[in-house]
């Protein structure tokens, strides 16, 4: 074990994983020489050379595209996109071919790619450097979705991504990538996707979330130790999703709060809910709340804070369902 | 270092006109190479003119026409290798049979059947590509990446002159010149795309020019010329192969058929340019060389069409006695390794449309608690 940050555990997975597999490559915007604008990528060029860890243009659409040509020749890219909003161009192939090429080969051919990226607020930064869009790449068929919220999960589950035959993204909570730091095992390590994770055991009701909102949650968890016992559900997965995991919280509490960061609508949340009351409405004691960002786009980063999930607005949920 | 060019302003032809044109010849191709590629000529025609009248009968559904492009495929494919990889747009919906895939299989794909969608592997042709341009970085990331393996594979890809305002071609040619990728970019200019002539379509001079954007040699050459797409495309790919990266190549030819058989052009189209593109269309001037050169008879043209239409007959008979597709095959394929819950869904489908059975009122049924405890 050795203690990291997050951004330091899902270099090391790279690292390991390169290691491992000659044929997992890395590319993106800025990943070679500067080793990311997050660092998350540091040393792999020097280590695997330009044509394992390359530089390439500007262009999200191609590298996501190229990449898919990469996986046809034998290759296995690791794609890091810069942030969260820029990863917009890429979404055409994301939904036109990465989900769907596996298919249109009727299973025959495999596109093993991930897509890395760092996402969400509270980091201060111009506009469209703070997107949440984790329910895009969920809704695309075909594409699995993983979001860590620990180092230890960062690293297993980067080397998840890396092994599962299916396309994966990744989203890397860039508020936490130097706020979280904690134990992470040395050398492989594997964090199976759709497997959630009680962050924090609990018997009055469920909070869930993911990403940078699982501190959230548990934060609002511990301020309400005196009025009730919270449980926090990591989903760590959203696609495929731990339902099994989900339902046996909810079970045990008979209430669920549910905590995400993007826009309300239509968001991962709303699933989650759907999720619940198609199979635990007999269970539930109170009605399910979402805490979520806003239907507006995200704001201007002074006043930022009053849009991203706060622990008093998790507070105020949870007390909601306690009375209900 | 590769010479970058500005494109050829003049289109590079071979064959003549049997009158003021002289007809040229390309080296290195003897008699059976040339009859070779009217046999694929014919191949691709009957296909298309075919399936124009299976439409017709109801026996294939919405169907893209090839008709006057065959020279462009069947001239770029001949200047490859076997180990090269092939990625169509649904314009080349049958370039496959280029590589020996029945015409059952693309015949099924036009019906919609899953049998007509094939491994790519078996073939060297990617799935065909319909979103427009698409593919364009697939070929070049293929190309990227059998170059880092060490693998001496070219790869071309098939797009119209619309796809050329995509972005996405944008950012697929960048990364071709960028990592010199063992690429051809084949654009067949037809001229339309769908009812938006060339001239809405971009303001750059030629189509070809574009490339020296990229870094990477433009090329023009008449697209109804079978020779001189081969000749273009041999050196495309004696480039690639020699580690001078990409070619775009600009094939310069005249829609003279509907965009597709849903398509209604005399709403757009110069009924007279068509009918000068259709008097000389690619195979009939191909057929006319060979015949001045003394290298096709009557009588092998005749067993050449015949020996095409004898194959489509089985090849739609082969697609109308495939068994009706199972719908369980809805569930399959999308994922190696799929969720749980799509297999819950697809255990569900056969008797309702949700997703695993409901929670039922009953025994484990939680009476609702409203205090709070």
């Amino acid at each position: 074990m050795t203690e990291l940050l997050l951004v330091e555990a899902v270099n090391d997975a790279l690292h390991v994983e390169m290691e491992r597999d000659p044929t997992v490559m890395v590319m993106g915007e800025d990943v070679g020489r500067l080793g990311g604008v997050f660092r998350a990528t540091v040393g792999l060029q020097d280590r695997y050379g330009a044509d394992r860890c390359v530089d390439t243009p500007l262009a999200e659409a191609g590298i996501l595209g190229t990449a898919v040509g990469l996986c046809m020749a034998g290759w296995k890219p690791v794609c890091e996109m810069q942030y969260d909003a820029f990863s917009y161009p890429a979404l055409d192939q994301l939904i036109n071919h990465v989900g769907r090429y596996r298919w249109r080969t009727r299973g025959k051919m495999s596109f093993p790619l991930v897509i890395r990226m760092p996402y969400g607020g509270g980091v201060r930064a111009p506009e469209l450097h703070d997107d949440s869009p984790e329910t895009y790449y969920v809704h695309a068929p075909g594409v699995k979705v993983a979001i860590p919220s620990t180092p230890a999960d960062a690293k297993g589950l980067v080397a998840a991504a890396i092994r599962d035959p299916d396309p994966v993204v990744l989203f890397e909570p860039k508020l936490i990538y130097r706020l979280a730091r904690g134990e992470v095992p040395d050398g492989e390590y594997v964090v199976p996707l759709g497997k959630a994770r009680v962050a924090r055991d609990g018997s009055d009701v469920t909070i869930v979330a993911y990403g940078a909102m699982v501190g959230v949650a548990e934060r609002a968890a511990e301020a309400l130790e005196s009025e009730a016992s919270c449980e926090v559900l990591d989903l760590r997965s959203l696609k495929p999703l731990d339902e099994g995991g989900l339902l046996a919280s909810v079970a045990k509490t008979g209430r669920a709060v549910v905590v995400q960061e993007a826009p309300r609508v239509c968001g991962f949340a709303a699933e989650v809910v759907a999720v619940l009351a198609e199979k635990a409405i007999f269970d539930l004691r109170a009605p399910v709340l979402r805490v979520t960002g806003y239907d507006v786009p995200y704001p201007y980063w002074q006043i930022e804070d009053a849009y991203v999930p706060s622990e008093a607005r998790v507070v105020d949920a949870v007390r909601r369902v306690l009375a209900a | 270092m590769s010479r970058v060019l500005p494109a050829e302003g003049g289109l590079r032809r071979v064959i003549g006109d049997g009158e003021s044109l002289p007809d040229g010849e390309v080296e290195g191709l003897g008699r059976d190479q040339l009859l070779a590629l009217y046999r694929s000529l014919v191949l691709l025609r009957t296909y298309d003119e075919r399936s124009v009248i299976y439409h017709r009968q109801g026996r294939i559904g919405t169907y893209a026409i090839f008709w006057n492009h065959e020279a462009m495929q069947v001239g770029s494919v001949f200047a490859l290798e076997e180990r090269d990889w092939i990625f169509p747009s649904y314009r080349e919906s049958a370039i496959g049979l280029l590589r020996g895939m029945p015409a059952s299989t693309v015949l099924q794909w036009w019906r919609g059947h899953p049998a007509g969608w094939w491994n790519p592997e078996d073939y060297g042709v990617a799935s065909i590509c319909v979103p427009i341009a698409t593919h364009v970085p697939h070929a070049v990331g293929f190309a990227w990446g059998s170059r880092l393996k060490g693998e001496d594979r070219v790869a071309i890809a098939y797009f119209g002159d619309g796809a050329t305002s995509e972005g996405v071609f944008h950012e697929g040619a960048t990364f071709a010149g960028v990592m010199k990728a063992p690429a051809i970019l084949f654009c067949n200019n037809n001229q339309w795309a769908i009812s938006t002539p060339l001239s809405a379509q971009t303001a750059a001079r030629t189509i070809a020019d574009k490339a020296i954007g990229y870094g990477m040699p433009g090329v023009r050459v008449d697209g109804g010329d079978v020779l001189a797409v081969y000749e273009a495309t041999r050196e495309a790919a004696e480039r690639a192969r020699a580690g001078e990266g990409p070619t775009l190549i600009e094939a310069v030819t005249y829609r003279a058929a509907p965009h597709a058989t849903a398509d209604d052009p005399s709403a757009y189209i110069d009924e007279e340019r068509v009918e000068e593109e259709r008097e000389n269309e690619c195979v009939g001037r191909y057929e006319r060389y060979l015949r001045r050169l003394g290298v096709l008879s009557d009588s092998q043209a005749l067993e050449i069409r015949t020996g095409a239409l004898e194959m489509m007959r089985a090849g739609i008979a082969e697609a109308e006695a495939e068994p009706p597709a199972d719908i369980s095959l809805v569930f399959e394929h999308a994922y190696a390794n799929p969720p749980a819950t799509l297999a819950a869904t697809s255990r569900s489908c056969g008797g309702s449309s949700d997703d695993g059975a409901p929670p039922r009122r009953g025994r484990e049924r939680r009476t609702p608690r409203r205090d709070g405890a």
